[in-house]
């Protein structure tokens, strides 16, 4: 394990990383501008970025190799997506995928 | 320019609100993060002291390991220097909209930036006409979006570390926090075009989690924006003919 003084110093510099790395191309004054088709791809990235993140999360691949075991999730989540899809409502949409998962994983024993 | 503009104008009162639609799946997200940041075994005032000041989960996440581990400093800085790299990519589109700011509030502006934010400002606004003392709308509305993530974030991530033990970890609250967000991804998705790229990138980052740092993201960014702009190409030659 670190020292606590290190672990301290790790802290202050995650704190400055994460605001240069998240304001980075708003830091400079320069004017400048993108080549259009970037500007045009880049409205693909936000949902892109979303999906990323969601994606892994429930379709859980060992590095290389073949999927995993069976996961309620691979059930609970299509359900969400399409009741998100229909009702366009947040709240529900988590509470219906977390009882199809709990009562899957809980209840059936899967 | 962080003045009363800002908070008055009834932007910010939407963007709090379509924060707020999705903080009960954020929130699950960042009690779990309390609670991994708790048991890694760290100290609890280093556990406290990142995870108000930090603001960054995934970035955290992945240092708190290899502090536990003992790596060296430069090992846990380079980490979350390309964990936190997607967000260099987004921060060329809130760009338009921060120019007007100071550049403390700037650097405030990117350090609030996460992962929802960037998406519903750029839903949003990323067509707009560039904030400014005249038009701080889109300013407003990111403004109101940050401040809701940052307080249910920390008050979720503080829950967290406060009963670690007690939160099982078979209630699968993480996914919750995945379902909040697939929520609001499938209530964005508007054409097919957009779809057929995002579903390429789901593939991608799902492909790509062997990587290391989380690089999976920035590639499936990169393959959406690749596939997008083809497909964009493809429709146009389609049209000409």
């Amino acid at each position: 394990m670190m020292s606590e003084g290190v672990m301290w110093l790790v802290v202050v510099i995650l704190v400055a990383l994460t605001a240069i790395t998240r304001s980075f191309f708003f830091l400079g004054e320069q004017p400048w501008s993108l080549p259009l088709w970037v500007e045009r791809g880049l409205k693909y990235a936000p949902l892109a970025a979303l999906a990323a993140i969601i994606a892994p999360e429930i379709v859980n691949v060992a590095p290389g190799g073949p999927l995993g075991p069976l996961d309620p999730k691979w059930v609970a989540a299509p359900v969400a997506a399409l009741w998100a899809w229909w009702r366009k409502d947040m709240l529900t949409t988590i509470v219906i995928g977390m009882a199809v998962y709990l009562s899957l994983k809980l209840g059936v024993g899967w | 320019m962080l003045d009363a503009r800002l908070w008055r104008h009834p932007a910010h009162r939407i963007g709090m609100r379509d924060m707020a639609k999705v903080m009960p799946g954020m929130m699950a997200w960042g009690l779990v993060t309390g609670v991994a940041m708790t048991t890694s075994g760290l100290p609890l005032s280093v556990v406290l002291a990142m995870s108000l000041a930090v603001f960054a989960a995934s970035a955290q996440l992945s240092a708190v390991p290899l502090m536990v581990a003992g790596a060296p400093l430069w090992v846990v800085c380079l980490t979350a220097l390309c964990v936190n790299l997607r967000f260099v990519i987004f921060s060329v589109q809130l760009r338009p909209h921060m120019m007007t700011l100071p550049l403390r509030w700037r650097l405030v502006a990117g350090y609030l930036s996460a992962d929802v934010t960037y998406v519903l400002t750029v839903h949003r606004h990323g067509a707009s006409t560039p904030a400014s003392g005249l038009n701080p709308e889109p300013l407003a509305y990111f403004l109101g979006l940050a401040t809701v993530n940052w307080l249910g974030w920390n008050i979720a991530a503080l829950a967290g570390i406060a009963f670690a033990s007690q939160i099982p970890k078979d209630w699968g609250l993480a996914f919750a926090g995945s379902l909040a967000l697939l929520a609001l991804l499938v209530t964005l998705i508007k054409d097919a075009r957009v779809a057929w790229a995002t579903t390429l990138a789901a593939i991608a980052a799902v492909w790509g989690q062997g990587l290391p740092f989380r690089l999976n993201i920035v590639v499936a960014v990169l393959v959406a924006v690749g596939a997008g702009l083809w497909l964009e190409r493809r429709a146009t030659r389609g049209a000409d003919q």
